[in-house]
């Protein structure tokens, strides 16, 4: 699994609402359930923290690919 | 007929004459009349209604909405513009009007010959189909767009997303977005953002202006490079009543460029944290659910397992042992009493057997001196040592033979 805090948002809460979803799937061992359970909350609070610093990220593409801020 | 008949015609009988008259006159069924637009109503119903006027004279005009759907500009107030379309009779009312089918700008004539010809062949070829049409992502992270930096359209959508879905980032390719060398630089702007690949959505926008500048979104390249893209493209050129082809290409079509931002944006920052809150109340709800649920399920086995424990069979084992340790115990005093008795009742006869009890009743036992029971007169004859025992001891004697009468009494045996 990667590393919470190097995840973006959209990543972050899609691995949530996977987790969410096993976990309802109620096919795990209690183990498991913990164990994604804790990763669930660690992710929950990264999409928190995401969105309580969210600012809208210009950048321009120039014609090598290469992108900087507008 | 009219001429030579003095019979007189009802209202209705001479209007449809007059309609007879007018339908029937090639020029009235068929042309292509220009004049300035004014009050210009587009009603509920879809239906275009406004008047067509020069200094001198002015036209009713109607277009259906059949027609007016077909349309690429809609007339506003004060445009000059050229409208195809045939003359009839409104009966009920006795006025003529011109119903419109096709409206184009004045002076644009081929310019917009040259439009329908490209709509028309995209068209056939399919690049408008439905099925083309890719939908929006929900999920959208990264937000390519193709315009001008400067543009106010540009601000327009940065507004519209930092307030909608600050959590988004946007990497704009620019290009100019009108003029000649409008069409290829936006061509290649969206070749750059297609190759560099790594956005979910691309907007393709420009502000509201005139026909003129909006043209370079009906290039036949743009519409190409719109269609040839990986990436799903929303556009929002110029107003709400312009259309245009890329318009048509496109994945989908906001009416401006901040609809654009608005379309892929429905997911605000405000949905995405309502779903998130909902997110970490289920997370926390299922684990608890499981918990208590396995913690039921715990308990169920060891409510089964307390009535299959082995202990269970030990208690009723032990209990059997129990009962017949006490039948064995009662069997075994049974037995005891029953030898004691036997015993005791084996002593009394041995006691009363006992030869010494005889001898204390006063009977003796007499053996010759080497032990020989003597038990017949002839045993023992005159002179025959004799030892007699006693109940208290034994004593010695001599046989004197067998007594003579009178001389010896004797007890009763």
């Amino acid at each position: 699994m990667d590393s919470i805090n190097d995840l973006s948002f959209e990543r972050a809460f899609e691995e949530l609402d996977t987790i969410v979803a096993k976990l309802e799937s109620g096919e795990l061992s209690l183990e498991d359930s913990v164990t994604l359970y804790e990763r669930g909350r660690l992710l929950s609070a990264h999409c928190q923290a995401l969105l309580d610093q969210a600012e809208l990220r210009v950048q321009q593409l120039a014609d090598d690919g290469s992108l900087r801020p507008l | 007929m009219f001429n030579t008949s003095n019979t007189t015609k009802t209202v209705t009988e001479l209007t449809a004459h007059i309609r007879t008259v007018i339908e029937s006159d090639p020029l009235l069924q068929g042309v292509w009349v220009s004049g300035e637009v004014s009050n210009m109503t587009r009603a509920a119903s879809g239906h275009w209604y406004f008047t067509l006027k020069d200094a001198t004279a002015q036209l009713k005009c109607v277009m259906w909405k059949s027609a007016a759907q077909r349309q690429t500009i809609t007339p506003r107030d004060g445009d000059a513009i050229e409208v195809y379309g045939h003359i009839s009779l409104y009966e009920p009312r006795g006025d003529y009007q011109f119903y419109a089918d096709r409206v184009r700008p004045v002076g644009m004539g081929d310019l917009f010959l040259r439009f329908e010809e490209l709509k028309a062949r995209l068209n056939a070829e399919g690049l408008f189909d439905p099925a083309r049409k890719r939908p929006i992502p929900s999920v959208i992270q990264r937000i390519g767009v193709v315009t001008s930096p400067d543009a106010a359209a540009f601000q327009d959508i940065q507004n519209v997303l930092r307030r909608r879905l600050p959590t988004a980032e946007i990497v704009i390719s620019p290009t100019q977005v009108q003029g000649n060398e409008a069409p290829p630089q936006i061509v290649r702007a969206l070749e750059r953002i297609v190759t560099y690949g790594a956005v979910d959505v691309i907007l393709l926008i420009r502000g509201g202006g005139s026909l003129e500048d909006l043209w370079c979104f009906n290039d036949e390249r743009v519409a190409r490079a719109v269609s040839d893209s990986s990436i799903p493209i929303v556009t929002g050129v110029g107003h709400e009543i312009d259309f245009t082809i890329v318009d048509f290409v496109s994945d989908y079509r906001a009416p401006t460029p901040s609809a654009a931002a608005e379309v892929i944006s429905q997911r605000s920052i405000e949905v995405i944290r309502a779903e998130l809150t909902d997110l970490q109340h289920n997370l926390t709800q299922v684990i608890h659910n499981q918990i208590d649920q396995r913690r039921e399920q715990l308990d169920d086995y060891a409510r089964t397992m307390a009535y299959n424990s082995p202990l269970a069979h030990v208690r009723v084992m032990r209990q059997r042992i129990d009962t017949l340790n006490a039948r064995l115990t009662r069997e075994q005093r049974r037995q005891v009493q029953l030898l004691r008795e036997r015993v005791t009742a084996k002593t009394a006869a041995l006691t009363a057997a006992d030869p010494r009890a005889i001898l204390k009743r006063g009977y003796a036992i007499i053996t010759t001196a080497d032990g020989a029971r003597i038990d017949s007169v002839e045993a023992a004859p005159i002179g025959t040592p004799l030892l007699i025992q006693l109940a208290d001891g034994e004593i010695i004697a001599r046989s004197e033979g067998t007594p003579q009468d009178g001389l010896y009494q004797r007890p009763l045996i």
